[in-house]
This record gives C-alpha cells, sequence and structure tokens, in this order.
C-alpha cells in the first residue's frame, strides 16, 4: 500500500503536516505496512488535509482520496482502515477537478517534489532533450508564438517577443530570471509551482535560456516561502547529480546551464522588471525608466529575460504537446489555460486551472461551488492591488485579456477574490491603496504622495467624514498617478478605486451622503441593536459586552447604551435568537 | 566609532559578537551584489539586524554605511529593533482581509495590549501585520513562528495565544527562537 500525503503550504496549515509524521512513525513502530509518500498542492485547499490511498501502488491505478483527514484520526484509521470511509471526496468535487484542463497543474498530486525520478517518469526532461537535439533557438520562440503563450505574471505581454528580443542582443552573457516574487494578496499559484513541482519550473527555464543563448538562470523567490526555497533548491540539487545541470548538460558538448535561487527580501515593487534586476544586484528594488529595456540592458548591464514562474511551467508542456495543443485551449487572442487563485466569501477555495475564455460565472459558481452559506454574489477582485472589482451584472464576462481588461480590472496574476453582500467596497478600495502607499518605492512623487492623498480621503469616507468633493478629487488623482508613474506599480495602483467608484458608487455616496455603510462593516457608521420583540432576556449578551453597554434584567429585552457601545460584535455572534442586528 | 576588541579572543561590534558573520562576509568578499543575502544571514544570527552590525557589514564589505541602511529599510524582511520569543505574523492579504483580519487583529490586541510592530513587557510576543501568507483558502490565518494557524476566529486567536504564553511561564526559555532561516545555498 502506498499513502501520499498532500504537503503544500495549504495543506501544511490544515494540518498535514502531522498527518504525514502520525503515518510516519506508525511505519517506523510496525504498526502500518505502507510507503508513505507526500506530493505538493492538490489544488482543493478547502479539502485540506487531503491522503491519498493505493492499493497497490502500481502506475496507473487511481487512489481512494480521503479529506480533511486529521493526525487525531490517524490511529483509529490504523486499526481500521474504512473508518475514515464518510470523508472519501465527493463526486461532486471530482468532477469539478475532472472538468479542468490542467498543464501547469499537471503533475499536482501525482509526484514527490523532492523525487527527480517522479517527475522524469511524468516525461519530465524530455523537452529540453528535444529541443537541444532538434531545435535551434529561432524554432523554439516560434513554437512559443505559435502557442500565444502570454506572460502569466500581470500584464500579459506575448512571451516569444521578449524572448527574440533578448536572442537579437548579442553579449558575452545573457540571463535568464524568473520572477518568482509573487507578492500579489491573494494569489498563490506560482508558491504552489515552486512546492509541488519545482522541476517544471527549473525545465522551462532551461529551454528560456537556450532559446535567447543564456547560460545562467537566476530564480528570484519572496523570502516569505521558505518551503518553496528548500524544495526549488533541492530540485536544483537533484538536477545538478544527474548532470541537467552545469556544464555539458545531458552530456551534449557546448551547452552549458547553471541555476541558483536569490532569495528576495519582501516588496511588492520588485514584480517589476527594473526593480527586481536592482534588487537582484542588491541594491534598492526600485524601478528605473524603460528603455533600454531589460533585454538589451538587464542583469549587471546584459540581455536579461524575465519571465514568470506559470509562464515558465507552461514552456515544457507546450514543446512536448506541440503549440497547436496548447492554442487549442483557449481563445483567439489569449490561449491556453490559466490558474486562478480562487478564495474569499467562496465555498470550494483553492487553485483551479481553466481554459482561457471560461465565463467567470462558471469559474464561481460551477467550480467553486457558489458563495458562502449560500448568500448573494456581490463582486470578484481580480488582479490584486493594480487589478478590480467586477460587480454582478457583469458575472458572464469571459475570462481573457482583452475582456476583463474592458472592466477596468487586469487578470493579473490570477488571484480571484469572491466578495458577498458583507463587503464593503469603499473599505475595499481603502485596503488595497493601504497596501499600495505602502509598497511604493516612493521614487515618484504622484505614487509616494499619490497614494497617500488617496488613502487619507478612502480612510475618512470609512469614517463617516467623507466630503462631497471627495469623489472627484479621487478619480482626477487617480488619473494623475496614472501619468505621472514610471512603473505598473503607481500606473495601476488607482484601479481598486476606479472600477468600485465605477460599479458601487451608490455606496460611496451612501457612507458620504446618509453616513451609513450598506454592507454594515464600516465600525464607524454601524450600530447594533436588540429587538425587544426577539429577546428573551437570556443575559448572553449582556454577560460577553467588554464595555457593560447592555443592560437589562432575566428574562425581560435588552438594550444596547450607543455611548458605551464600541461595535466589537461580541453579542451578535454570541446571540441564539437572532435578537440583535448590525445596520 | 565601531569599537573592535580581540581581547576575549572574540571580535565585538558594539557589544555584539561578529564572529559568526566573518566566515559569511568573506564568503561573499569580491562578488558584488550580495548584500541583501549578507543582511539575511545576519538576521539569521541575531534574529533582527542591530545598529553596530550594519556598520561592521558596511566596513567589511566597502558599501557606504547609508546604503546599507538604505537597503535593511527598504526590504520589509529586515528588522531594526529585537523580536519577542515569538513572532506573531497575522496576514493582512486580501483573502484574510475579506474573512475578517480586522476582528483577529483586534483579538490579538486586546489579549496581549501591543500594538502592530511591538514586543510585550515580558518579551514573549511580537506582534507583526504581514503581507500574504498564502494560505488564501484557509483564511484568515497568522502564523506563530513555524506553525501556521488557519480559520481563525477571534475567541480562538485569544485561546491560542493564552496556551502559548502559559507553555512560556512554566517552562524558561532557554534561547531564543531563531526566527528567520532562510539558508539559501549561492
Amino acid at each position: 500500500m502506498k499513502i501520499v500525503v498532500g504537503t503544500g503550504s495549504c495543506g501544511l496549515a490544515a494540518g498535514a503536516g502531522k498527518v504525514f509524521d502520525r503515518l510516519q512513525e506508525a511505519v517506523t513502530a510496525g504498526h502500518l505496512q505502507a510507503k508513505v509518500e507526500q506530493t505538493g498542492c492538490i489544488g482543493m485547499c478547502h479539502l485540506e488535509p487531503i491522503v491519498d490511498l493505493y492499493e497497490t501502488g502500481k502506475a496507473g491505478e487511481k487512489p481512494k482520496r480521503l479529506t480533511k483527514v486529521t493526525a487525531d484520526q490517524i490511529e483509529a484509521f490504523l486499526t481500521d482502515p474504512i473508518s475514515l470511509n464518510d470523508q472519501l471526496i465527493s463526486e461532486v468535487d471530482q468532477e469539478i477537478l475532472a472538468a479542468q484542463e490542467r498543464i501547469v497543474m499537471r503533475n499536482y498530486g501525482h509526484i514527490d517534489p523532492d523525487e527527480i525520478n517522479d517527475y522524469i517518469a511524468k516525461e519530465g526532461y524530455q523537452a529540453i532533450q528535444k529541443v537541444l537535439k532538434e531545435k535551434t533557438p529561432l524554432a523554439v520562440i516560434d513554437s512559443i508564438k505559435k502557442s500565444g503563450l502570454r506572460g502569466r505574471g500581470g500584464a500579459g505581454f506575448p512571451t516569444w517577443f521578449k524572448w527574440k528580443a533578448a536572442l537579437d542582443n548579442a553579449a558575452d552573457q545573457k540571463y535568464i530570471v524568473c520572477n518568482a516574487d509573487e507578492g500579489d494578496p491573494g494569489a498563490f499559484m506560482d508558491r504552489s509551482v515552486l512546492e509541488g513541482d519545482p522541476h517544471s519550473l527549473i525545465e522551462g527555464m532551461m529551454i528560456a535560456g537556450y532559446a535567447i543563448g543564456a547560460t545562467e538562470g537566476i530564480v528570484y523567490v519572496r523570502a516569505e516561502y521558505p518551503l518553496a526555497i528548500e524544495r526549488l533548491q533541492r530540485a536544483i540539487d537533484q538536477a545538478k547529480e544527474k548532470g541537467f545541470l552545469g556544464s555539458s548538460i545531458f552530456g551534449m558538448e557546448g551547452y552549458d546551464f547553471n541555476m541558483r535561487i536569490k532569495a528576495g527580501a519582501g516588496a511588492f515593487v520588485c514584480g517589476e522588471e527594473t526593480a527586481l534586476i536592482a534588487s537582484l544586484e542588491g541594491e534598492r528594488g526600485m524601478p528605473r525608466l524603460k528603455p533600454p529595456f531589460p533585454a538589451e540592458k538587464g542583469f549587471w548591464g546584459k540581455p536579461t529575460n524575465i519571465n514568470n514562474v506559470e509562464t515558465l511551467a507552461n514552456v515544457p508542456w507546450i514543446i512536448l504537446n506541440g503549440a497547436e495543443a496548447f492554442g487549442g485551449f483557449g481563445t483567439e487572442k489569449s490561449k491556453g489555460t490559466k490558474v486562478f487563485a480562487l478564495t474569499g466569501k467562496i465555498k470550494k477555495g483553492g487553485l483551479v486551472e481553466i481554459p482561457m475564455g471560461m465565463p467567470l460565472r462558471d469559474v464561481i459558481f460551477d467550480i467553486g461551488g457558489g458563495i458562502v452559506d449560500d448568500k448573494p454574489f456581490k463582486a470578484v477582485q481580480l488582479g490584486g492591488p493594480s487589478g478590480g472589482c467586477i460587480p454582478t451584472e457583469l458575472l458572464d464576462t469571459t475570462i481573457d485579456y482583452e475582456s476583463i481588461n474592458q472592466t477596468g480590472a487586469i487578470v493579473g496574476s490570477g488571484g480571484m477574490v469572491v466578495m458577498d453582500e458583507s463587503t464593503c467596497m469603499v473599505e475595499m478600495a481603502r485596503f488595497f491603496l493601504e497596501f499600495t502607499c505602502k509598497e511604493s518605492c516612493g521614487k515618484c512623487t504622484y505614487c509616494r504622495v499619490g497614494t497617500k492623498r488617496m488613502l487619507e480621503i478612502l480612510t475618512r469616507i470609512t469614517k463617516g467624514e467623507g466630503q462631497a468633493s471627495d469623489l472627484p478629487l479621487l478619480e482626477e488623482l487617480s488619473n494623475k498617478i496614472r501619468e505621472g508613474s514610471l512603473c505598473g506599480l503607481g500606473q495601476t495602483a488607482p484601479n481598486p478605486v476606479l472600477t468600485t467608484l465605477k460599479y458601487f458608487r451608490d455606496e460611496y455616496e451612501a457612507h458620504i451622503h446618509e453616513g451609513r455603510c450598506p454592507a454594515a462593516q464600516c465600525t464607524p457608521l454601524i450600530t447594533f441593536k436588540i429587538h425587544g420583540d426577539q429577546c428573551v432576556g437570556c443575559t448572553l449578551c449582556k454577560r460577553v459586552c467588554p464595555t457593560g453597554a447592555i443592560s437589562g434584567q432575566v428574562k425581560t429585552a435588552h438594550v444596547i447604551d450607543q455611548a458605551e457601545c464600541v461595535k466589537c460584535g461580541a453579542c451578535l455572534t454570541k446571540c441564539k435568537f437572532g435578537a440583535i442586528t448590525k445596520q | 566609532m565601531n569599537k573592535q576588541c580581540n581581547c576575549s579572543g572574540k571580535t565585538i561590534a558594539g557589544g555584539f559578537d561578529v564572529e559568526p558573520l566573518n566566515p559569511i562576509l568573506e564568503a561573499y568578499n569580491g562578488s558584488k551584489g550580495n548584500l541583501i543575502t549578507i543582511l539575511q544571514k545576519a538576521q539569521g544570527i541575531y534574529g533582527y539586524l542591530p545598529k553596530p552590525v550594519l556598520q561592521y557589514i558596511a566596513e567589511k564589505t566597502s558599501v557606504k554605511p547609508s546604503k546599507v541602511y538604505g537597503v535593511a529599510t527598504f526590504y520589509t524582511q529586515f528588522r531594526l529593533t529585537p523580536v519577542g520569543e515569538n513572532l506573531i505574523m497575522l496576514c493582512q492579504g486580501t483573502a484574510c482581509h475579506v474573512n475578517g483580519s480586522a476582528r483577529i487583529e483586534r483579538a490579538i490586541v486586546e489579549e496581549l495590549g501591543i500594538e502592530d510592530g511591538q514586543t510585550t513587557p515580558d518579551n514573549i510576543f511580537t506582534f507583526n501585520n504581514v503581507a500574504c501568507l498564502g494560505c488564501c483558502s484557509l483564511a484568515p490565518v497568522m502564523m506563530i513562528g513555524d506553525e501556521t494557524y488557519a480559520n481563525l476566529t477571534p475567541e480562538k486567536t485569544k485561546e491560542i495565544l493564552k496556551n502559548i504564553r502559559e507553555q512560556a511561564n512554566t517552562i524558561p526559555a532557554s534561547e531564543p527562537a531563531v526566527l528567520e532561516n532562510q539558508e539559501v545555498s549561492l
């Protein structure tokens, strides 16, 4: 028997590490006759920890998949292996998984990221060998061009174009850099590749390196991802040992490729190419003017090509299966598949890989299972701090670069945060501005000061101190920050404000003119009220109130003294009779 | 400004034993662009970046102290003040925000009496708000040391903090926890 535990970061956070340890202990103690292995992220975070049971462990066997397994259940499982049968994955969830088109996530759940042989068994490192033996660099770039692959990190720039520019710039040394500084809050697909299938990234980088003529690859990984760094480093070491990395790779004279990791130190702006290069060089990560583009003058002034993790993980698959197969997915201009991180008020949160062109509605309601507690859908935030909020009336928008851009949001790196009626859109905009304001590197005045001023305005609106002139002022500032900023961070920083102003202007107006927060989220604008007709006088709310603002005798209706109430909401969560409301 | 003496066989800079730093500085000596890596390793040793250590790094690498300080303050990973035995990192990513990380923050502030960036007087906790931890589907999330706590509620959060404090008070802390240990072989 073979037991495989999903130990991606989400799984570990849900307790998969303890499950894995408990199983290992049982094997060591002789209580369990099985091979216990690990695999990376499976994509279904809402079901973690996930444990796959293989009766025979032979190739092609379909595992019995158990969900939400806790370490405490292992003992019962050892004595009675079918005791966890009611935790078998449901048919619905299995279908959701089967309905996805997995290219980037092709090996998720099937390989142990720490085992290079697992990757090799899944056609791993065949694409790079094919390229070295059969294709010229130009032919590789041509395949990528035909496939229609566009950058998965944010802007969606055609990948082949960047490669070609780097190839055309002759130099004694060129670099291929992978941007794994996934700073977009709400997106974690790059981390899942690094943790779950690091070799696919290594192979993608080798192919890109061959195409542009680079012999050195650097992966710039976010320091907040220690597990990703650890697994990628192990993968690099294993590839070196096999002779896949180093001098004369695959025994082919004249082909050298080395790879190393550089841990970033936490700065969102380093997602911008020139800022990333500055950071690689040990400087503060501040962007510079383009041109010259990195393809001409990049790392240490040499031609450098920078691609995102997901982009590069697609490359081996495209080489092996053909540009046409990749282009068979998606729309005319947005080809292939894209991984999205589905989070927020969604029932089945996790990573999903879908063909481009699928309507938002299908992703949220079919794959994501809809909204938690079946509340009405309000908006979906796409593209993080550079993106925007898409409202209900645009739910049928298809997910491709052009259609999403039209709404004012961006596909970005693929963070998809779903919101219900309890999320205040003004507060949401304030949240993102707080982020960009903090992360602005300070080089451009409009970005540095402008985001600060916008944050102040949004903060006062959420406090109920907004003025009628605030909305035009926000719009004016937004346009100026867009025009007056050097890099993508500043140019896109106003997007969350502009989209919420466009689709949810009434919420802003309710805050300013009526002193009301329709979502009942902005603390200074809400009041808690006990409805006398529903209150049975159980005294529970009175006991949990931290400020003693609630008074009333047993079996008589209680009241809240608004002057004393700090709006913590403790009474609301404790009331069992629905007698307390928040407005 | 920096007094270095070798009287006890140790190299001391501003009261800090910089002996463990020397092999790191030597390893990167001569190759350019490694300031961030050196600072990361220094923080791995001291738990934070004391000013005398920054000064020492500047001297040894011939990088201007202003630049070392500039880099150390630019990136969020670097800390210029010491941290308590348990570093609480509360995720403030979008998904956590939507799922109520503000309530969790309030619970932490109430329970510990410290704000973002502060350390409790008994040195048991330091509280930091951080950008996304990448466990969005289990929001709201916080990390204390290496342990991740998912699907938090204010009550659960207070309970967790109480338990840690209780343990800390029964078992005397032997050594300050090593909080940053990203060994990246370059």
